[in-house]
């Protein structure tokens, strides 16, 4: 930032100026966040403010500062891969902790993979020779876990059928059997 | 100007990597961890453009470019291989 600018440079060093304190703040609000909501998915709620608003804020604040035009292009590759990347992670992120019930199911509004899951498990109580031949019981529980973890779509609903079926022991697996 | 910008985001940053150390601290589960530290990577991020926007320099553009293209691998890989079946339900 120059000193003592006048005229446009001083609207873009202000315009700069709002946005690194903006881009600051996001990141302040994300900690406010983790430090704060009750469960995981929440966490991940707050998490994602700094990661793709906040970085864009500070991005176009270099873009304004430098004035050359092949940053431009830079900054916005910057972003789109955040923009890419960011879903992956959290896609990972929250499928594991659905998994390992680290969740508040009463703090939930719409819960849309619990029926999947139930129907997936009663499909397959329905089609195999009963709970003894589910996934998950069969053969090693840890290994099962990690490879459903790993596969997509049916693999992934299989497994999480199975973990269901492997908990039937506490509480959510309980409830899961009375309304089903 | 400067030097209010400069010291206003000093102290916003630090608190904020100062609450995200303390969530890695206390988890109190892996999941909470990995998405603590995959924030303080975005602070570490936004120290770095903050840096460049005040001082006017792009020595640390490409390394802002390969935190935006790689950063997500380390929480990709730990949620992958997470299995915490000690835990009881509902510690979060």
């Amino acid at each position: 930032m120059t000193p003592e600018a006048g005229g446009v440079d001083a609207v873009i060093d202000a315009v700069t100026a709002v946005f690194l304190v903006l881009g600051a703040l996001m990141s302040l609000t994300a900690t406010i966040g983790l430090l704060r909501f009750p469960d995981l998915m929440s966490r991940m709620h707050a998490a994602t403010k700094p990661q793709v608003l906040g970085l864009f804020l500070l991005l176009a604040a270099i873009g304004l500062q430098m004035r050359q035009w092949w940053v431009w292009p830079v900054l916005v590759v910057a972003w789109i891969f955040q923009l890419l990347t960011v879903p992956v992670s959290a896609h990972m992120v929250g499928r594991a902790g659905y998994r390992t019930k680290h969740l508040h199911p009463e703090l939930l509004s719409v819960d849309e993979l619990e029926a999947v899951v139930r129907r997936s498990a009663a499909e397959q109580e329905g089609t195999g020779t009963g709970p003894a031949s589910t996934a998950g019981s069969a053969e090693d529980p840890e290994l099962d876990d990690v490879l459903g973890l790993g596969e997509a779509g049916d693999g992934a609903l299989r497994g999480a059928a199975g973990q269901n079926l492997d908990d039937r022991g506490d509480g959510r697996g309980d409830q899961g059997e009375g309304k089903g | 100007m400067k030097d209010a910008v400069l010291i206003i985001t000093a102290v916003v940053l630090t608190l904020a990597a100062a609450g995200a150390i303390v969530r890695i601290a206390v988890g109190p589960s892996l999941l909470d961890r990995v998405l603590a530290s995959d924030v303080l990577l975005g602070i570490v991020g936004a120290a770095l453009a903050i840096d460049m926007a005040v001082n006017r320099h792009l020595n640390n553009l490409f390394l802002l470019v390969a935190l935006t293209l790689i950063g997500f691998i380390g929480s990709v890989t730990v949620a992958r291989f997470v299995s915490d079946r000690r835990g009881q339900a509902n510690d979060s």
